[in-house]
């Protein structure tokens, strides 16, 4: 359902400012989101200061200065600092993307970070993607074979593994699907731009049987069907792979298998 | 472990903090301006439906339209309606599985915005 205001406990306050670091002299503001789960309160927005002559390049690094220097209690995701991971995942500067990958460079003024947008915060930064990773084990996430085992490995021509390109680099991250307007509305039964390029990436490889029953499992009003091609999940993509693509892909298949 | 039970957890902000994006502006307005144009087609309607009834309704409905909001809204409904054909040939152009390189898309974005100002002004020119 179309909610466009946030429920009273969600609605985010005015938070606390914290000190300038002493003797810089290139600062830069970050406005953050916070939450914590334990005293009760709404969530809200902190100011920081950080010192930019002493800060890494990257969102990410600002935010491990912050929590070292300034507050240890802000929370959030990180792993890889390398873009591979997808733990990092978080709305930077008004568009989802990786921390550890986005460039503070790229952002003009205040850098504004909050969790990923349209989901349940554990604290902080962090979202829970508990219905996101159920949501992508409901398209059956692996190879479906019929035909008997071969001595070796399943073969696959160079042409076939091609299709798979931009299919298999997605690192789960969530940034598509959570920049979705169609999965904030409808998140709950429509699969969302990352569970559905997982899908296509199943349903083209040359090796799989289930090609059939993939798709009979999508054909449904919700699944499938609430992409409307806003495009927000490829804009946003911190691999630059296109989901909205895929989803039309599976689409045409629909149709082409019908008529 | 801290109580954040589900459910009792905030929901993260979305429509106020994403930033709009070309190809998101031009989908909503696709939606915006096909239901807008249902109330130009109602006052058509009542145009024609007074003209049925009697000459004293007609002369009201009649200085409606003719007037400067009923102008105002003949003229956003005349745009609406070419931002909306020319979004629905971007739709069918997807549906076929085309222009969805997101350049295209985007190009294909401003396409319509462009298009259907140029394609007013042309009507407005015409009529």
């Amino acid at each position: 359902m179309v909610q466009l205001t946030l429920p009273k406990n969600s609605r985010v306050r005015v938070g606390k400012t914290w000190p300038k670091p002493e003797g810089a002299k290139n600062i830069r503001r970050f406005r953050i989101y916070r939450w914590n789960p334990d005293d009760g309160e709404n969530p809200r927005v902190d100011t920081y200061f950080v010192d930019m002559d002493s800060c890494g390049p990257m969102v990410l690094d600002a935010l491990i200065k912050i929590k070292n220097e300034i507050d240890p209690t802000l929370s959030f995701r990180r792993s890889c600092r390398e873009g591979i991971c997808g733990s990092c995942a978080m709305n930077i500067d008004g568009v989802n993307t990786l921390a550890c990958i986005r460039g503070l460079d790229e952002i003009r003024g205040d850098v504004k970070i909050y969790p990923l947008p349209h989901t349940e915060v554990v604290k902080d930064l962090i979202p829970d993607l508990t219905h996101f990773y159920a949501q992508h084990a409901s398209i059956m996430p692996w190879l479906e074979t019929r035909t008997n085992r071969p001595e070796r490995e399943w073969r696959q021509s160079i042409e076939d593994r091609r299709k798979l390109d931009g299919l298999y680099e997605c690192v789960m991250c969530a940034s598509c699907s959570t920049s979705c307007p169609s999965y904030w509305w409808n998140g709950d039964k429509y699969l969302g731009p990352a569970a559905l390029l997982h899908a296509y990436r199943w349903i083209v490889d040359s090796r799989d049987e289930a090609t059939g029953e993939r798709l009979d499992q999508l054909e449904d009003p919700f699944k499938l069907f609430r992409c409307h091609t806003i495009m927000n999940c490829t804009k946003t993509c911190p691999k630059g792979l296109n989901p909205a693509k895929a989803i039309a892909e599976i689409k045409k298949m629909m149709i082409e298998r019908m008529v | 472990m801290a109580d954040s039970t589900p459910g009792k957890r905030p929901l993260s902000p979305h429509l106020t903090i994403y930033r709009p994006q070309l190809t998101s502006v031009t989908s909503i307005l696709t939606r915006i301006t096909g239901n807008a144009l249902l109330v130009g087609a109602l006052l058509v309607v009542a145009w024609f439906l007074a003209a049925s009834v009697s000459p004293a309704a007609f002369g009201a409905v009649d200085g409606l339209m003719t007037g400067w909001a009923g102008d105002l809204v003949m003229l956003l409904s005349l745009w609406a309606l070419w931002y909306h054909a020319l979004a629905g040939l971007r739709h069918l152009i997807w549906d076929a599985g085309f222009g969805l390189e997101l350049e295209t898309a985007e190009r294909l974005g401003w396409g319509v915005i462009i298009g259907s100002v140029l394609l007013t002004i042309l009507t407005l020119a015409i009529i």
